[in-house]
């Protein structure tokens, strides 16, 4: 919960009237209520806001990733402890919680996961990333979950969204990001991915829209529901291992 | 004993930073919002901030000739209300001028039309100066954009160290900048510097408040709402967190304008807008 805090009296604080007292605003302090590095505090209100007004910015303007990051962040708060339940129960996952391995640029070795074998994980994700022209490393880290391993676990989910990719064998137009949406809700119940997955399908047109409601849709359902939680792959150890054989292990389906 | 410690330390917002590091944050603030500073205070003041700058003009009433100074002017607000404003003091002049010549031969007339589209500021001038380049920028870019290009000039500068020479002005202005600035005492001595005698001072900058009520929702509007605004408009929480503190912290009114005085200016006063939310404080050098 938000509690007060006064400015920290630096020189002569010139102030005729106090600071509110109950609001709880968010203000940068002496490392009192920030539980992470960027970790922002926020009001019940100003969670509700955020909320709001990211779905707004997101559904208008699906290219401002930030606000889908937001509304993940703000919207997550009911389904994170589940998805970080998940990991804890599987001994993957603990591994992963505790040793928070984070995918960037910097910590991947390129021109290793280059020289694999054609169909393994590491050379068709980097594949997948030179196509499409995307880095990890633009991944926004987190800043409205207050809570530092479910800020973690978010931060997982997100970085984990390429693999995704990846896996599914999905573009990321807007037609393979729905598809994967799809897959994601089932996975995780996030509502950001769900609400994603409702209203993405608004920006296609109706071949795409077709294929995607006969074809990708339920292969995406199916494959959500038998799958394994996909949080729980140590995906960094296991660049050698095959798509396919991965895509087996884990439960996900052949793409059609 | 200013300068005196090496470490002297001053806010950003309700932080304690050194005085050196207050001024790259303020740099870098404004250099992350000055792409959507104009968008964000449409929105963040619902359009009314467009008022409070008009009257700010109406309190100045140039006339064409003067020579305006407009400081931590970046995205050119002020200046083009100027421009606009001795505009159209000058076409009422010269066409007030046309109504008393009634005799004039037909070679009088348009050379009175030609005057005014030779001059139709009448030498007047604004120099924009800003210590941010973005934010002039985005000011120049707007400026192409409406059509602004005479009378008009874009100058980096520091307000606590003008690059101008002494009694040059007849108007300083620093709307929504004095706040940010590290050493207002020195900002104060360089505008009376810079202004020729007889030369006015004009601030608009927020303030503190008077009605109790109005203050609470203020507080809770700014400290709720506004963070959320900057976040969803510009992607950017913490420079607008910053801004809703550096308000608290910037003198009220009195204490303004006793910091004005010190600086020389005299018949220095104050006008409230919108219940003190902004104040224009006003001095003159005599």
């Amino acid at each position: 919960r938000a509690t007060p805090h006064s400015p920290p009296s630096a020189g002569s604080v010139r102030r005729s009237h106090t600071e509110p007292a109950e609001d709880g605003y968010a203000g940068e302090r002496d490392g009192g209520r920030r539980l992470y590095p960027g970790h922002i505090p926020t009001s019940p209100l100003q969670k509700a806001l955020l909320a709001t007004g990211s779905a707004l910015v997101a559904l208008y303007d699906p290219y401002r990733h930030d606000m889908v990051a937001v509304l993940g962040e703000t919207t997550g708060c009911l389904v994170l402890p589940n998805l970080r339940d998940k990991m804890r129960n599987d001994p993957e996952g603990s591994r992963i919680l505790q040793e928070r391995p984070r995918i960037r640029l910097s910590t991947l070795d390129v021109e290793g996961l280059r020289w694999l074998p054609d169909g393994t994980l590491g050379r068709e994700y980097l594949r997948f990333l030179e196509d499409n022209k995307v880095s990890p490393d633009t991944r926004m880290p987190a800043k409205f979950v207050d809570d530092e391993e479910l800020a973690y676990v978010i931060q997982r989910y997100r970085e984990v969204h390429d693999l995704m990719h990846t896996l599914l064998g999905m573009p990321t137009n807007m037609l393979g990001e729905v598809v994967v949406k799809w897959f994601e809700a089932i996975q995780t119940g996030l509502p950001m991915c769900v609400l994603g997955a409702a209203f993405g399908p608004v920006r296609l047109n109706a071949r795409k829209l077709q294929v995607l409601a006969t074809e990708l849709i339920p292969w995406a359902i199916r494959s959500g529901r038998s799958a394994n939680c996909i949080l729980n792959i140590y995906y960094e150890q296991r660049w050698e291992q095959t798509v396919a054989s991965l895509r087996e292990e884990i439960g996900i389906f052949p793409p059609p | 004993a200013r300068g005196l410690a090496a470490n002297k330390e001053t806010h950003f917002g309700f932080q304690t930073v050194s005085e050196e590091e207050k001024g790259e944050k303020v740099y870098q603030v404004f250099e992350n919002v000055a792409k959507k500073y104009d968008i964000m205070n449409d929105s963040m003041s619902l359009g009314i901030h467009r008022v409070w700058k008009d009257v700010l003009l109406y309190k100045m009433n140039p006339s064409p000739g003067i020579l305006l100074l407009d400081v931590a002017g970046g995205t050119g607000d002020i200046a083009f209300r100027f421009i606009d404003y001795v505009r159209s003091v000058r076409e009422r002049q010269l066409r007030r001028k046309l109504k008393h010549h009634q005799n004039l031969s037909w070679q009088e007339i348009a050379d009175s039309y030609q005057a005014e589209a030779v001059k139709p500021l009448g030498d007047s001038q604004v120099v924009v100066c800003d210590i941010n380049k973005e934010m002039l920028k985005v000011g120049r870019q707007k400026a192409q954009h409406l059509g602004y290009s005479e009378g008009l000039s874009w100058v980096v500068g520091n307000a606590e160290e003008l690059p101008f020479g002494d009694e040059k002005f007849d108007v300083y202005t620093i709307a929504f900048g004095i706040r940010n600035v590290t050493h207002i005492d020195l900002a104060l001595q360089e505008a009376y510097r810079v202004l020729k005698p007889g030369g006015r001072f004009l601030c608009l900058e927020f303030s503190q408040v008077n009605n109790p009520l109005l203050a609470r929702l203020y507080d809770l509007y700014s400290f709720q709402i506004i963070p959320v605004l900057g976040e969803i408009i510009a992607g950017d929480w913490k420079s607008y967190q910053y801004l809703v503190e550096s308000i608290r912290r910037f003198p009220p009114q009195e204490e303004f304008k006793a910091m004005i005085e010190d600086a020389g200016f005299l018949k220095v006063d104050y006008l409230n807008l919108t219940s003190g939310i902004v104040a224009i404080h006003s001095g003159f050098k005599l």
